[in-house]
């Protein structure tokens, strides 16, 4: 399969659907494994990365979840069509900054992915829409029973899966799921949530994970330790502590919705008179500004069927994928923002005018489900 | 309070710093900050500095420098980084990253999913003791037919296919 082909479709865990996708953007399950005496790829030589990139790479390919696959050595891809994947979770930003020795295997619904010679010899992901980490950790765990089969894996009664950072020895797993919570933010309940959340030994990051910064009121929140828990054990706790969070934004909404209405009207009118009348636009203002569009539609002031759409420019704004979308020539910066103002204007001219009447009319109904509950 | 890297000398230099959400706390004497490089705090980092007290003075000062013989991977290469060499460094260094791993994680052993291979022998393991177990009680309370019954089982366990 080309680059071009999977590029030219948005992958399932934005356009499908599932279980409180309002809230829950995607989750995403990723386990990490080693070849058993074949040094680490930040260790091993440029020779032997090339070896285990061969054995992993073929039995990767040749798994049924793999029939319709794109598969490529990451030195074949340019710093663009890399840039590209990072942007949509296919990769991770370590991943994009290898070279030589390394890989990368995905499905055409782009819902697995495995990356080959990241800081472990195989980074595999399984990646949804809504909340379903059940669902995806399903997914993966069957390629990796399948991969076990047919590759030696490092693995130590006591430790569990050897990892090359000690940080992921044990079940090698990270579980995430990426939380959009502009009720939260706007009500400042935010670091009071991130705070407990850490507490209890999980993480919150923000939109590329690690080290980066939660712009779009986007939030993602992963498991910390790997050892010592089942994966089983691992998810529950997540999965209870999405709810809890899902529940806090919901309630923040309402209230939202029903004491301040007014600032709701003006953030969400603000937003949409930026967005479609605007002649540059940054990827952070892009973001900031479509979190609350989309929260608009979760509270019905703009109709359903721009869901999609809004959710797409989430994507589709972003730099590179900008970049792929106007061909070969590199863009200024201040090309891209015009570029992304104009898509977004563009796109904007069919969803309607914010439609004011519809909040009032729902949130004292929702509210007051939320009070019988 | 003690100085933690010496262990002898009165500390004077407190630090917290927090990583990844989690608060860790190092208490230091005068001469061993200045070792570490506390003054400077670009160049510092106490997750180093807590590697270095599990692990790398320990087992230096009594061996010398640790090497893997699989992959030649050494302490110091460790401190660098932060990540291991090779699945074998994991035995290699076990004595340092034992301490390590207990603050890091929920728990020191492994309870999650296991290749199906040893995940059988492991299941096997369990049913074998709970039939011992089992055997034991049977002939303490006399019921020899049960007992009978379960040597056998174990028998047929024990023999390799």
């Amino acid at each position: 399969m080309k680059f071009s082909r999977i590029i030219a479709s948005t992958g399932e865990w934005l356009s499908g659907d599932g279980p409180h996708r309002n809230i829950v953007v995607s989750s995403r399950v990723r386990l990490a494994r080693n070849l058993s005496e074949k040094p680490f790829p930040g260790w091993a030589k440029k020779a032997e990365r090339l070896e285990v990139m061969r054995l992993v790479k073929d039995a990767v390919e040749n798994l049924p979840e793999m029939a319709d696959s794109y598969s490529e050595n990451l030195e074949a891809l340019s710093p663009l069509e890399k840039q590209v994947l990072v942007e949509r979770h296919l990769i991770s930003r370590e991943h994009a900054a290898k070279g030589v020795g390394s890989a990368v295997v995905m499905n055409a619904p782009q819902t697995l992915s495995v990356m080959i010679n990241e800081e472990d010899h195989l980074r595999m992901q399984a990646i949804c829409c809504g909340l379903q980490l059940d669902k995806v950790f399903g997914m993966i765990n069957r390629v990796d029973s399948e991969l076990e089969e047919l590759l030696k894996y490092a693995f130590d009664p006591n430790l569990g899966y050897l990892t090359a950072c000690p940080t992921n020895v044990g079940t090698g797993m990270r579980a995430s799921a990426m939380l959009h919570l502009p009720g939260l933010v706007m009500s400042d309940q935010i670091n009071k949530i991130v705070n407990s959340v850490n507490k209890i030994g999980l993480a919150v990051r923000g939109l590329h994970g690690e080290g980066t910064e939660a712009i779009g009121n986007l939030f993602q929140v992963s498991n910390q330790t790997t050892l010592g828990e089942t994966e089983e054990e691992i998810i529950g706790r997540l999965n209870r502590v999405i709810e809890q969070i899902l529940e806090h934004e919901q309630n923040a909404r309402a209230l939202l919705a029903q004491r301040k209405s007014v600032t709701v009207h003006d953030q969400i009118g603000r937003a949409y008179g930026i967005l479609s009348h605007a002649y540059s636009m940054s990827s952070k203002e892009a973001l900031n500004l479509l979190s609350v569009i989309k929260l608009g539609v979760d509270l019905g002031v703009f109709p359903e069927p721009c869901r999609f759409p809004v959710d797409e420019l989430f994507i589709e704004t972003q730099p590179a994928h900008l970049q792929k979308g106007a061909g070969a020539q590199k863009m200024s910066a201040d090309e891209r923002d015009s570029l992304r103002a104009a898509i977004i204007r563009a796109k904007l001219a069919q969803v309607q005018e914010p439609d004011i009447e519809r909040l009032k009319a729902e949130t004292p109904d929702a509210a007051e489900e939320k009070h019988d509950e | 309070m003690q100085c933690d890297v010496c262990q002898s000398k009165e500390a004077t230099v407190f630090l917290t710093q927090i990583v990844e959400g989690k608060m860790q706390k190092v208490n230091l004497c005068e001469a061993c900050s200045k070792e570490k490089g506390v003054n400077d705090p670009t160049g510092f980092a106490l997750a180093d500095l807590l590697m270095g007290l599990g692990a790398a003075q320990e087992i230096e000062s009594k061996e010398g420098s640790l090497k893997c013989p699989v992959c030649g991977f050494t302490q110091a290469d460790f401190k660098k980084t932060g990540r291991l060499g090779c699945s074998a460094c994991y035995a290699v260094f076990a004595d340092g990253l034992s301490g390590m791993l207990k603050n890091m994680h929920k728990g020191t052993a492994h309870t999650g999913k296991a290749p199906a291979a040893l995940q059988k022998r492991r299941e096997q393991g369990e049913k074998l003791r709970s039939l011992q177990d089992n055997l034991h009680q049977a002939v303490e309370a006399e019921e020899y037919e049960r007992a009978a019954d379960l040597r056998d089982q174990i028998r047929t366990l024990e023999t390799p296919a």
